[in-house]
């Protein structure tokens, strides 16, 4: 990839994470998506010279964005937002192939040098994520499903549960961060 | 669950709630330094020389000391935390204690006679002094910890060491008004080791509790 465009997509992300902290759900929607598209063949490629089966490299680009979510406050915006996003892919995926037995973790390439995949069929059906649902409360797992899978607003799900949209939000955030509590409970 | 459906649920939660990070843990440290303060004014507080003590050097230059302890420690704990931050040229500042106290025991060596060295380096109260520096550093300690938690550091241990040496120099500094030991051959012995037991504890708190 050539500098222009490693500059170019720096340009964006910048401007998407900005705005998602201002509370953009669109622009967030889009940057995760484009951080999942290029942290994606990354870990695939880390996994294959670590000899670790591909079957669960998707669990790690999951694992990954959610502690993009969660640590988006860390980003000081006063700095590059690449570098930040390529430290959580890297530290989660290391993390990952430790765990799962691997002798040597290679240093995992920067994404500065890294082409997006073409858009593909992700062949997920029961994921970590699921397993770990099960662990939260009946209502935060409604709230997530209804958002996540149902694709429902965080007004409609308001609405249905009887619940002001402010309770809904929180419900949600909590929601998401026992879903990483979990996930590194899981791995100890 | 599709990664996509995941995007879903994270985009939904899109605008953080709570102030940033840096302010978090700035919060944090401010509040566990008053506690510690309300908590030292109520038990022990200044020694009654105070007022008199502050016009002398060795007095004063305890706060040198320990003050620059508290700001580099602080100051790098908070860069740590960000996950693409490597310690780097900053970690220079640490000797920044090194230096000055290193300055002050020469001089302390030069202008007391050899025959009072031992008795200085033992002081009065060093007990008091490995003791009351460690318990102050507990709630400037356990806030920033507490507060480190929303950060995503790449060296857990070392941010909670830092963390650890930060809340030892809030803690020295409060307790540096008490103490009736002045001379940089007691500051030298004794702080250093109160230091290095609450950055201990701040490391192993780190590796427990900021691992993420």
């Amino acid at each position: 990839m050539t500098r222009e465009t490693s500059e170019a997509r720096e340009e964006v992300w910048a401007a998407l994470m900005r705005s998602a902290l201002a509370g953009d759900e669109q622009a967030y929607r889009r940057l995760l998506s484009e951080i999942g598209r290029v942290v994606r063949p990354l870990i695939r490629g880390a996994f294959a010279r670590a000899r670790l089966s591909d079957a669960d490299t998707e669990d790690v680009v999951q694992e990954t964005l959610l502690a993009i979510h969660l640590k988006r406050q860390t980003w000081d915006q006063s700095q590059r937002v690449t570098p930040w996003i390529n430290a959580i892919a890297r530290h989660k995926a290391i993390d990952a192939m430790r765990r799962r037995g691997a002798r040597r973790v290679e240093p995992i390439e920067d994404f500065e040098a890294v082409i997006a995949a073409p858009e593909q069929q992700d062949p997920h059906t029961r994921s970590d994520v699921e397993r770990l649902m099960e662990m939260l409360t009946p209502r935060a797992r409604d709230i997530v499903r209804s958002i996540s899978l149902e694709e429902q607003t965080i007004t409609a799900t308001a609405a249905r549960l009887g619940m002001t949209e402010v309770a809904v939000r929180v419900a949600l955030h909590r929601a998401l961060k026992s879903l990483a509590g979990a996930w590194k409970a899981a791995q100890s | 669950m599709k990664t996509d459906d995941l995007i879903l649920a994270l985009s939904a939660d899109a605008a953080p709630r709570g102030p940033p990070l840096r302010r978090r843990v700035a919060l944090g440290l401010i509040f566990g330094a008053l506690v510690s303060f309300a908590a030292f004014m109520s038990v022990i507080g200044p020694r009654p020389d105070f007022a008199g003590a502050a016009h002398t050097m060795r007095f004063d230059l305890k706060f040198v000391d320990t003050l620059a302890v508290l700001a580099p420690a602080f100051f790098l704990c908070l860069r740590l935390s960000r996950p693409e931050a490597a310690p780097g040229a900053m970690l220079a500042w640490l000797l920044a204690p090194v230096v000055i106290l290193g300055a002050a025991v020469a001089m302390e060596l030069a202008m007391v006679p050899s025959a009072q060295w031992g008795a200085k380096l033992v002081g009065s109260n060093s007990m008091h002094c490995l003791s009351v520096i460690p318990i102050l550093s507990i709630p400037p300690l356990a806030a920033l910890i507490f507060a480190l938690r929303e950060g995503a550091p790449r060296y857990p241990a070392l941010t909670g060491a830092l963390a650890g040496a930060a809340a030892a120099g809030v803690a020295a500094t409060i307790y540096a008004s008490n103490c009736p030991d002045d001379s940089p051959l007691f500051v030298v012995t004794w702080y250093p080791i109160a230091t290095g037991v609450v950055v201990l504890v701040g490391a192993l708190a780190g590796r427990r509790w900021l691992a993420w």
